[in-house]
């Protein structure tokens, strides 16, 4: 993970330093997700010439919002003087004040529960979670007091609070740190749940995300935060918003639809690299938000390339991936030339070596290699 | 548990010991040492015939007073119907006396209509328990917030919400409070601040610490005029799960005007109270966080109401969150479909002979506040809005198909983008509730 050293300044690298040792041995892997972000970059290099890391955007975006509306407060574990547990609130505390930007207690149950009490009567909180696998500790809050509140109420409470935090595979970090949620939340309904992948993903969305009157789960990546994107002047602006429920399409092409979301879309856009290279053009979608899924978006590209591979980093069964192949073959079968494939991550707990740990998570080499075999050229 | 300033007696139904009326405590509850409480020697005794019931037939009436360290200050009572000062006037006594008979009626009739199949699913009652409700939720102005569990038509009800609502809502219809949405355990009204009717036991108390969280917030960082309050109200078994303890952790770190009150019925479904706790006094676990616990005896409204206006007068002051354990009993079973096999009728026999309403009308009655015939037209009148609402939920519609899918989110567009490009909620079949979502 050579890039992130680069990236990253002195106080993070002390902290981040066990990751750098773990990243250190991926030296392959790295060195080709640093040129695929290189060549990302260049090709959608915009007016502004500005890049943003996902952890500024994030800031950033927070930051905002909590100028522009005094009701928004941030709370979570280390958010406050730590400033932040993977330093995305940094600068909060200085500026909002311990009211607005609490540190919190180990209290996942306790302080969900207070964030959605809170949202309940008037605020409009931002509940951080320092991984989203410690949010199974407050899932009760999560899912029956937010997301079933405004049914339950007939409309009289609506819950206008955002979970976020770093969701799926960090690096060495271990089982219990390593489980992608996207699926989990993606059940549920009442949730929003959103997954942003670039800078402007990552503000557009948390903008939204906090403007928008329902919970909304927006589960961030680690690896992505020191990664640098180009951002537009537009997306710089404060009132930039993304809409909920649409997906975008990173990189048009004809020949087959990838779809993929956070971490995975960096990996689909490096395959697609490879694939244009064999005459494979391959249409990536951002998918950008997992609830609402955007269904019309998928289907219309398939209905174009014939050809899907989904990609997710969780288990494949009853995954994202399984959910967009039901809702294909629902709507677009007669469009498909190929099966669908399914790249997901390996259906065990995640290891901790780090080479099994590899293997345990879909690579770039997967995903063109599921390409190639639905266009029937591999071998 | 006494003060050091003065003297208090506790009774405690679970542990009866005439010996005990005439012991003092040095230490105040709030100390973290170990407070020589009353009765420790003879308790470990009566933990154990408590379960048998053998104890508690007899019963001492006089010395029941409620107890608290010295930072909830309160009058001495000296008996239940004392007659130097009288607790409250002539018209607090019958709306209190009228939410009471309300409360009782309505979970009577719910009974009824339960078991005449209008009514379905989780119904819990409850009967006995309304001098807590009353005793609490009428001293608060309708922007305070009270949070429940599902045992929560009462609190629906004392808190405002009309009978016609809460019965059309346990009636799936139409016209209830959450539109036939939320059932039973799920009361809901942003008008009346309830804000729910949780089913998990422990989950409304995090979400009652941050309404209260809300107020402070509104006051220190949004600097507006809010000295709300908020109540929680749970059981004895919530005492054992890990949520409580959070959050009397942090609202005691931030100093939150919340009061937390403990319904103690004694049991849960059929696990007794003492069966399941370490240590059975819940007063206790609220100086372990740094705020006052109370014990009160829940069976009477006047106490409980005492109480009950120190520890939110002190909530309203911004002193901080107060642990309130009151002392009631369910006389029905824990749902409608529990056949309460597993208490003792000895115990339940002597909890119907301190039923709440009895007492207060025993109170006015004594203390000549109001006769016998306006205590009747107010119980007439009550059997009529029961009735009506009962007339109302009948006649009120079912919900229409196309109810299923509105208010999932406040955003419809939450459901997302349809296969024709447009948000699926845009499509007319969609209101229609024809639509395939």
């Amino acid at each position: 993970m050579g890039f992130v050293v680069v990236l990253l300044k002195r106080e993070e690298k002390r902290m981040f330093g066990f990751i750098r040792q773990r990243a250190a041995c991926r030296g392959n892997h790295a060195s080709s997700l640093e040129r695929g972000i290189r060549a990302t970059a260049l090709r959608t290099f915009s007016s502004s010439g500005k890049e943003m890391t996902v952890r500024d955007a994030l800031n950033s975006a927070l930051d905002e919002e909590m100028s522009a509306d005094p009701k928004v407060f941030l709370m979570g574990e280390e958010v406050g003087e730590y400033q932040g547990a993977y330093k995305i609130s940094r600068g909060l505390l200085k500026k909002y004040g311990p009211e607005r930007v609490r540190d919190t207690p180990i209290t996942e149950a306790g302080f969900t529960g207070i964030g959605v009490g809170a949202a309940y009567y008037g605020l409009k909180p931002v509940i951080e979670f320092m991984t989203f696998n410690f949010s199974m500790q407050a899932i009760d809050h999560i899912i029956n007091s937010a997301a079933k509140s405004n049914y339950m109420s007939a409309g009289q409470i609506s819950v206008p609070i955002v979970f976020r935090g770093p969701n799926g595979a960090a690096a060495g970090v271990g089982a219990q740190h390593s489980q992608c949620f996207a699926a989990w939340y993606g059940s549920c309904p009442g949730l929003k749940v959103l997954v942003p992948y670039s800078s402007e993903d990552a503000r557009g969305l948390l903008k939204a995300a906090i403007r928008d009157p329902d919970p909304v789960v927006f589960l961030e990546n680690e690896l992505l935060y020191g990664e640098s994107f180009p951002v537009s002047a537009e997306a710089l602006d404060s009132s930039f918003c993304l809409p909920i429920g649409k997906a975008k399409i990173e990189r048009e092409g004809n020949d087959v639809t990838i779809t993929a979301f956070s971490k995975m879309v960096g990996y689909a856009l490096k395959a697609a690299e490879i694939l244009a290279k064999e005459g494979i053009s391959a249409e990536v979608i951002n998918l950008r938000s997992i609830r609402p899924l955007d269904t019309s978006t998928i289907n219309a590209s398939v209905r174009k390339t014939n050809r899907l591979v989904t990609v997710e980093e969780g288990v494949p069964q009853h995954g994202v991936g399984a959910e967009i192949c039901a809702t294909v073959v629902e709507e677009s079968f007669y469009y498909l030339d190929a099966p669908i494939e399914r790249i997901a991550g390996a259906d065990v707990p995640m290891p901790y070596a780090a080479n099994l740990e590899r293997i345990a998570v879909p690579q770039v080499d997967d995903i063109v290699r599921a390409a190639k075999r639905i266009c029937y050229r591999s071998h | 548990m006494a003060c050091s300033a003065t003297a208090k007696i506790i009774h405690n139904p679970l542990l009866l010991s005439s010996s005990r009326s005439a012991e003092k405590s040095d230490s105040c509850c709030k100390m973290l040492g170990p407070s020589s409480f009353l009765g420790s020697t003879s308790m470990s005794k009566k933990l154990v015939s408590v379960n048998k019931g053998a104890s508690r037939v007899s019963r001492r009436s006089a010395n029941v007073v409620a107890v608290s360290s010295d930072v909830v200050k309160e009058k001495k009572l000296k008996s239940s119907s004392a007659a130097s000062s009288l607790l409250i006037t002539k018209e607090e006594g019958l709306v209190l006396y009228e939410d009471m008979v309300l409360g009782r009626a309505f979970e009577d009739m719910c009974a009824q209509m339960y078991y005449r199949g209008k009514m379905f699913g989780f119904v819990h009652l409850y009967n006995g328990q309304e001098a807590v409700s009353t005793g609490f939720i009428k001293l608060l102005k309708k922007e305070d917030c009270v949070v429940s569990t599902y045992r929560d038509h009462v609190h629906a009800l004392s808190k405002g919400v009309p009978a016609r609502e809460v019965m059309s809502e346990l009636f799936g219809k139409t016209t209830g409070c959450c539109r036939g949405q939320g059932g039973s355990m799920h009361m809901f009204s942003k008008e009346h601040n309830l804000l729910g009717g949780f089913a998990f036991i422990g989950e409304g108390i995090p979400v009652a610490t941050g309404a209260a969280f809300t107020s402070k917030y509104k006051r220190e960082v949004l600097k507006e005029d809010c000295d709300e309050v908020t109540l929680a109200f749970f059981g004895d078994g919530t005492c054992n799960n890990g949520q409580f303890f959070e959050c009397l952790n942090m609202a005691a770190l931030w100093k939150l005007p919340i009061v937390f009150v403990v319904e103690n019925n004694l049991w849960a479904i059929g696990m007794s109270h003492l069966r399941a706790t370490s240590d059975p006094q819940i007063w206790k676990k609220g100086p372990a966080f740094g705020m006052p616990g109370v014990h009160v005896d829940g069976m009477d409204v006047l106490k409980v109401r005492e109480v009950a206006n120190e520890a939110i007068a002190r909530a309203r002051r911004g002193e901080g969150p107060t642990l309130v354990e009151c002392e009631t009993y369910r006389f029905r079973g824990h749902s409608l479909a529990d056949p309460d096999e597993l208490r003792d009728p000895a115990e339940k026999a002597h909890y119907a002979t301190r039923d709440p309403i009895t007492a207060l009308k025993k109170y006015i009655l004594e203390n000549n506040l109001a006769s016998e015939a306006e205590l009747k037209a107010i119980e007439k009148k009550i059997d009529e809005v029961v009735e009506d609402a009962v007339e109302f939920a009948d006649e009120s519609p079912v919900p229409a198909r196309s109810q299923l899918l509105e208010n999932v989110f406040a955003d419809p567009r939450g459901f997302g983008i349809g296969p024709d490009g447009k948000y699926r909620c845009e499509d007319p079949k969609f209101t229609e509730g024809t639509a395939q979502v």
